[in-house]
C-alpha cells in the first residue's frame, strides 16, 4: 500500500514538473528572445511583464476549432500529437534529479537505453503528422524530419555510448555515481555532440528545416489547429527540458555541485538544466536556419567523426586509468 | 575566412548576449505616446477661414478623395450705388482618409494656407466608410498642428517680413520728412491704379506674423477693390493720404471701422 502511494506521489510530481517546466522554458524563450533582439516581448497578459502569456495562449488554443482534413488519415493524424508529447513525459520519469533513490521518478537499470529509445519515438510524432496530413508541405516536412532523424540519432547515440563506457554502466544514477569533476573536460566533445544532435532531434532552430515556416509553411504541423497544435508546441518545450536535463545529468554531473552539498543536489540539477535551456534559446536567436544539405553535412562530416573520436578517447583514458 | 574556424559563430553568440544586457528600444505605444516629429503626416487639418473654395486641392488630389461643395452668395454693394459682389461659401469639405495616400499634394498646392499636416494619427474606425471626415473634424485637427519651425538664423528673411520692414523704414523716413516727395516719385508707375504705399505701409503695424495671408482672406471683399484676396483694408491712412483712386472716397466709410487701427 505504501509503495503504491509512493509511486503515485512520484508520478504526480513528475507530471507537475512536466506541465510546469516547459511553460517556464517557453516564457523564458519569449523574454530572452525579445531582449536579445532589443525588444520587450509579451508585456500584458498577467500582471508582471506578461508572465501569463503562455496561459493566455493555452486558452486561445483551446478555443480554436479542431480540424481534421478530409483526406487525412484520421486516426494517425489525431494520434500524432500524443506520440510526439508522451515520450518526453516517459523520459522525465527516469531522469535523476537528486542523489539517492528518493529524487528520481523511477530508476531503471538500463536508464540510458530507455531514455534514448523513448526519445527517438518523439520524432515519430512529426513523421506521423507529416504523412497523415495529406498535404504536400506536411509530407515534405515529414520527409525532412525522417532525414534529420536518421542523421542525428547516430551521433547522439555515440556520444551517449561514450559516457556509458566511461561510467561502465547504462544506468543514469550509475553514471552520476561514477562522476568526477574532470569528466567535464574529458567528455566535453561528446557533450557538445550530444547537445547539438539533441537540438536537431527537437527540430529547434537552427535545425528547424522540417518545419521551416518560410518555405514549407509549418512542415508536418501545417494542418494542425487548436489544442493538437498546442501539444506539438508543448512537445517541443518538453523536449528542451528533457534534452537539457539529460545533458546536465550525463555530461555535467547532474546533482554534483562544486561544494558537495548533496542535500541541495536537485537545485544543481535544475540550475544546470536551466542554463542549458537558456543556451538552447540563445542558439535559436543567434543562428539562421541551416540549409538541408548543410544540415546533413554537419551531422555526417562533423558530429559523427567527433563522437567516434570521443569514444576512442574515452576508451584510451579508460584503459590508462584502470 | 576568419582566422579561427568557428570564431564567427562565437561572435554571433556574443552579439545576442550583449544585446540582451542592453536597454530595449521598444516604445510601449498605448501607454507611452510616441514623440512624433512635427512634420509627421498623421492627418490633414483644415483651417476653414483661409479656404476660398478654389478647388485646387480637390483637383490636384491624385486619389480624388477631397469633397468640396460650395454655393455662391451675393454680397450687397459695399456702398450705396455700387455693384453687388459674389463670393463662394464653403458648404462641405471632407477628406476620405480611406483613399488618401498621404502624398501631401493638397497641402502643397493650397495657395491660401488652408490645409496643414497634423501629427495626430489615432483616428482608426471599425467601418471604412467612417473614415471620410467632414470639416468639423478636420477643423478639430487643425488645433493639433504644431507651430511651424523657426527659420534658420542665417536664412533669408521671409518675403512678407522683408516687405513689411522696408515699408516701415520708408514710412519712418517719410514721417521724419527727410525726402517727402522722393517717396512717391520713386515708384510712380509700379502699380498703376493701385494705392502706392498702402499695402506696404499697413502691414508692419497690424501683422507681420507667420501667416499674413490668413488674415487677408478672412475678410474677402472687405476692401471694395477688384481683387477678392487682395490687400486688406487696413491701409486707410495711406490711401487717404495719396487720394489717387477715385473709389477711395467711396470706400472710406466702409473701411473705416476695420482699418482705423492703422
Ligand atoms: S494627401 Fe494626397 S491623397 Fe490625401 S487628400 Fe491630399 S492630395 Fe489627396
Ligand atoms: S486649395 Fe486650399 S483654398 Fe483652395 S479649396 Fe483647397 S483648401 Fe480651400
Amino acid at each position: 500500500m505504501n509503495d503504491v502511494l509512493d509511486v503515485a506521489l512520484r508520478l504526480i510530481a513528475v507530471f507537475v514538473a512536466f506541465l510546469v517546466l516547459p511553460l517556464v522554458v517557453g516564457q523564458a524563450e519569449h523574454k530572452v528572445m525579445a531582449h536579445m533582439q532589443g525588444r520587450l516581448g509579451p508585456m500584458h497578459a498577467g500582471g508582471f511583464h506578461g508572465w501569463a502569456q503562455l496561459v493566455a495562449d493555452g486558452v486561445k488554443f483551446a478555443q480554436k476549432e479542431d480540424i481534421v482534413p478530409a483526406d487525412a488519415d484520421r486516426r494517425i493524424f489525431q494520434l500524432a500529437p500524443a506520440v510526439a508529447l508522451l515520450p518526453y513525459l516517459l523520459v522525465l520519469v527516469v531522469i535523476p534529479v537528486g542523489p539517492g533513490e528518493s529524487a528520481v521518478g523511477q530508476s531503471i537499470d538500463a536508464g540510458l537505453f530507455y531514455v534514448l529509445a523513448v526519445m527517438g519515438i518523439g520524432v515519430l510524432g512529426s513523421l506521423m503528422a507529416g504523412w497523415a496530413s495529406a498535404n504536400k508541405f506536411s509530407l515534405l516536412g515529414g520527409m525532412r524530419t525522417a532525414a534529420q532523424l536518421l542523421a542525428y540519432e547516430l551521433p547522439m547515440l555515440l556520444a551517449a555510448a561514450s559516457v556509458a563506457m566511461a561510467a561502465g554502466t547504462v544506468s543514469l544514477s550509475g553514471v552520476l555515481g561514477a562522476f568526477h569533476w574532470w569528466w567535464v573536460p574529458w567528455q566535453l566533445v561528446g557533450g557538445v555532440v550530444f547537445f547539438v544532435a539533441g537540438l536537431a532531434e527537437l527540430q529547434r532552430p537552427p535545425f528547424d528545416m522540417p518545419i521551416a515556416d518560410s518555405e514549407i509553411i509549418f512542415g508536418a504541423y501545417t494542418e494542425y489547429t487548436g489544442l493538437r497544435f498546442a501539444l506539438f508546441l508543448l512537445a517541443e518545450y518538453a523536449g528542451i527540458v528533457v534534452l537539457s536535463g539529460l545533458t546536465a545529468v550525463l555530461f555535467l554531473g547532474g546533482w554534483h555541485g562544486p561544494f558537495g552539498a548533496d542535500g541541495l543536489g536537485w537545485v544543481w540539477t535544475l540550475l544546470k538544466t536551466a542554463v542549458l535551456a537558456f543556451v538552447v534559446i540563445w542558439l535559436r536567436v543567434s543562428y539562421p536556419r541551416l540549409r538541408e544539405d548543410q544540415l546533413q553535412k554537419l551531422a555526417w562530416t562533423v558530429l559523427i567523426p567527433l563522437a567516434l573520436a570521443q569514444i576512442a578517447l574515452t576508451g584510451v583514458v579508460k584503459v590508462v586509468i584502470s | 575566412m576568419s582566422p579561427i574556424p568557428g570564431s564567427g559563430l562565437a561572435k554571433g553568440l556574443a552579439v545576442t548576449l550583449r544585446t540582451m544586457t542592453r536597454k530595449t528600444v521598444t516604445e510601449q505605444y498605448p501607454e507611452a505616446l510616441p514623440e512624433l516629429p512635427p512634420r509627421s503626416r498623421g492627418v490633414i487639418g483644415l483651417f476653414e477661414e483661409n479656404c476660398t473654395v478654389c478647388m485646387l486641392c480637390a483637383r490636384e488630389c491624385p486619389d480624388w478623395c477631397i469633397y468640396i461643395d460650395s454655393h455662391k452668395e451675393t454680397m450687397p454693394p459695399v456702398a450705396p450705388g455700387g455693384r453687388e459682389r459674389s463670393r463662394n461659401v464653403l458648404d462641405r469639405f471632407a477628406i476620405d482618409f480611406a483613399l488618401c495616400m498621404y502624398c501631401g499634394i493638397c497641402i502643397e498646392v493650397c495657395p491660401f494656407d488652408a490645409l496643414f499636416w497634423s501629427p495626430e494619427f489615432e483616428y482608426a474606425e471599425t467601418d471604412i466608410r467612417e473614415l471620410t471626415h467632414e470639416r468639423d473634424k478636420l477643423r478639430d485637427w487643425m488645433w493639433t498642428v504644431p507651430e511651424p519651425p523657426a527659420l534658420d538664423p542665417s536664412s533669408e528673411e521671409p518675403k512678407e517680413v522683408a516687405a513689411a520692414r522696408k515699408a516701415a523704414e520708408r514710412l519712418a523716413q517719410q514721417e521724419s520728412g527727410t525726402h517727402p516727395d522722393t517717396q512717391d516719385g520713386t515708384r510712380p508707375g509700379t502699380q498703376p491704379g493701385t494705392r502706392p504705399g498702402t499695402q506696404d505701409a499697413a502691414r508692419p503695424d497690424t501683422q507681420g506674423g507667420a501667416h499674413p495671408d490668413r488674415q487677408d482672406t478672412v475678410h474677402p471683399g472687405g476692401d471694395g477693390g477688384p481683387g477678392q484676396v487682395g490687400p486688406p483694408p487696413e491701409g486707410d491712412g495711406g490711401s487717404r493720404q495719396d487720394g489717387r483712386r477715385p473709389g477711395d472716397g467711396r470706400n472710406s466709410p466702409q473701411d473705416g471701422p476695420e482699418g482705423d487701427s492703422a
